[in-house]
């Protein structure tokens, strides 16, 4: 039986690691390498990066950490932020990692997802939407929005369309984050989990807002989830990887335990 | 020194860092002469096995396989390169290498819960001792990204079992070849560790 998966999320701004809060203030807590390292020994099952780094020019530093944490990390390992193009994506891959993370750039150009996934294949292109709860209207029906910049920009898409286009565009994952509950760590956003999870058929990843083991039970069972994401839970070691997963295993959660 | 065939298919590269972080030396080549004459194989792949037997041949490392199969040399396949080394695919419809007779199906899942491709950690169940399976856990999880399953036709073949829908061979293996469904360079310590047994094994099965 396919174990559900605890994925971590680094931020990386000019090759450091940061951790967003509510997507402002950021500050560095560490070296991305070692930190990643130390996830992956810990048992973390998948690990993502995003660049956050803002200037272009120093994007080439980005593809120095994924070489770096690509030679001692052998778990699925993605990597986001500033890819724009299928070449992009396909510079991180090189580099070593499995699959390629968009987001702003494939709302603003929609063929990105379709021109990766016919390149790379569905496999190695993970969709990733910021949410926002709105009023439901006529444009968005479901009460969902998708925002971009990092949570600045509205975009009057329904998120919920947004995911089965990305799906039909040949996205092979979706990672639903909740502008709303990010940062919160009052839990994740289940019932936007729920209503995309019923609506694809491909693995939905919940990310935003976990806080407590609980979250994690709560958005894997009752949200539907395949995988959760957290970061400031393990960034800020106020939680362990080993703690996490035994939880959700003595809670029925079939999770990988053999690390 | 492992070669790791290269035929354009992707994740060369991780089974090579993934050598490399071992210690175990290592080199990617396309060349069925150096495939020939190498001390061991690794048979890598991500992608559609219709396209990777079209290389393979193109290359000409079809028979250079076949030609290593036979004299012995001890070979691993991965994902794909599990699939290829049975007799059919039917993705594309496919005529493989046929080093294990068997075909390889496309999941038909009644479960609409169950999602293709099978992508993420699942549990292995060793059927049979193997070398490559020395210090193996039972039932630890792999990881795997698939949509075809290897069914041989001789159950002897069968080396490991994992559930998904139904119940496939995740490990298969004959004489000097063995193959796994999942990707021992991204399955944690545990992959790690068949690959050091791989890197260690003389080609006999027992």
């Amino acid at each position: 039986m396919l174990t559900k998966r605890l994925i971590s999320c680094l931020d990386v701004r000019d090759g450091k690691l940061a951790k967003s809060v509510k997507f402002v203030d950021t500050r560095d807590i560490g070296d991305p390498v070692s930190q990643a390292r130390k996830y992956y020994e810990e048992g973390l099952d998948e690990l993502v990066m995003y660049d956050i780094t803002a200037s272009s020019d120093r994007r080439d530093i980005m593809i120095d950490v994924v070489a770096a944490v690509a030679a001692q990390v052998f778990i699925p390992f993605s990597v986001g932020g500033g890819l724009r193009s299928v070449e992009d994506c396909r510079r991180v891959l090189l580099a070593g990692a499995e699959k390629i993370n968009v987001n702003s750039a494939a709302v603003r150009n929609p063929a990105l997802i379709s021109e990766a996934s016919q390149a790379f294949g569905a496999q190695c292109v993970v969709l990733s939407m910021d949410v926002k709860a709105v009023a439901p209207g006529n444009k968005i029906p479901s009460g969902y929005e998708i925002v971009i910049d990092g949570g600045r920009t509205p975009m009057g898409i329904d998120a919920i369309q947004w995911a089965q286009l990305g799906e039909e565009l040949g996205a092979g994952e979706l990672v639903i984050n909740s502008i709303d509950a990010d940062g919160t760590k009052a839990g994740y956003e289940l019932q936007l989990t729920r209503m995309i999870v019923d609506k694809v058929g491909i693995p939905v990843i919940a990310s935003g807002g976990g806080g407590e083991p609980e979250h994690l039970y709560q958005v894997l069972t009752e949200g539907g989830a395949d995988a959760a994401l957290v970061a400031s839970m393990l960034h800020y070691g106020t939680h362990t990887i080993a703690g996490i997963k035994q939880y959700l295993h003595e809670r029925g959660v079939k999770m990988r335990m053999n690390y | 020194m492992i070669f790791i065939v290269d035929y354009a298919a992707g994740n060369l590269t991780s089974v090579k860092r993934a050598l490399d972080s071992l210690g175990v030396a290592s080199t990617i080549s396309p060349d069925p002469d150096l495939i020939r004459r190498a001390e061991r194989i690794i048979f890598p792949g991500v992608g559609h096995a219709g396209a990777s037997m079209q290389v393979l041949k193109e290359r000409g490392l079809d028979q250079a396989l076949l030609e290593a199969y036979a004299a012995g040399t001890p070979i691993l396949g991965i994902c794909v390169g599990c699939q290829v080394s049975l007799g059919h695919s039917d993705e594309g419809d496919t005529q493989c290498l046929d080093i294990i007779p068997g075909n390889c199906p496309r999941f038909k899942l009644a479960d609409p819960g169950l999602k293709i491709p099978h992508m993420g950690w699942n549990e292995v169940r060793v059927r049979k001792p193997h070398p490559l399976l020395k210090d193996v856990a039972e039932g630890a999880e792999f990881y795997f990204v698939h949509s075809y399953y290897p069914a041989p036709a001789d159950p002897d073949c069968v080396y490991a079992e994992t559930e998904y829908g139904l119940v496939f061979a995740s490990a298969i293996g004959r004489r000097n070849l063995f193959a796994t469904q999942f990707h021992p360079e991204k399955s944690g310590r545990v992959g790690l560790r068949l690959l050091a047994n791989f890197a260690a094994w003389d080609g006999s099965p027992c």
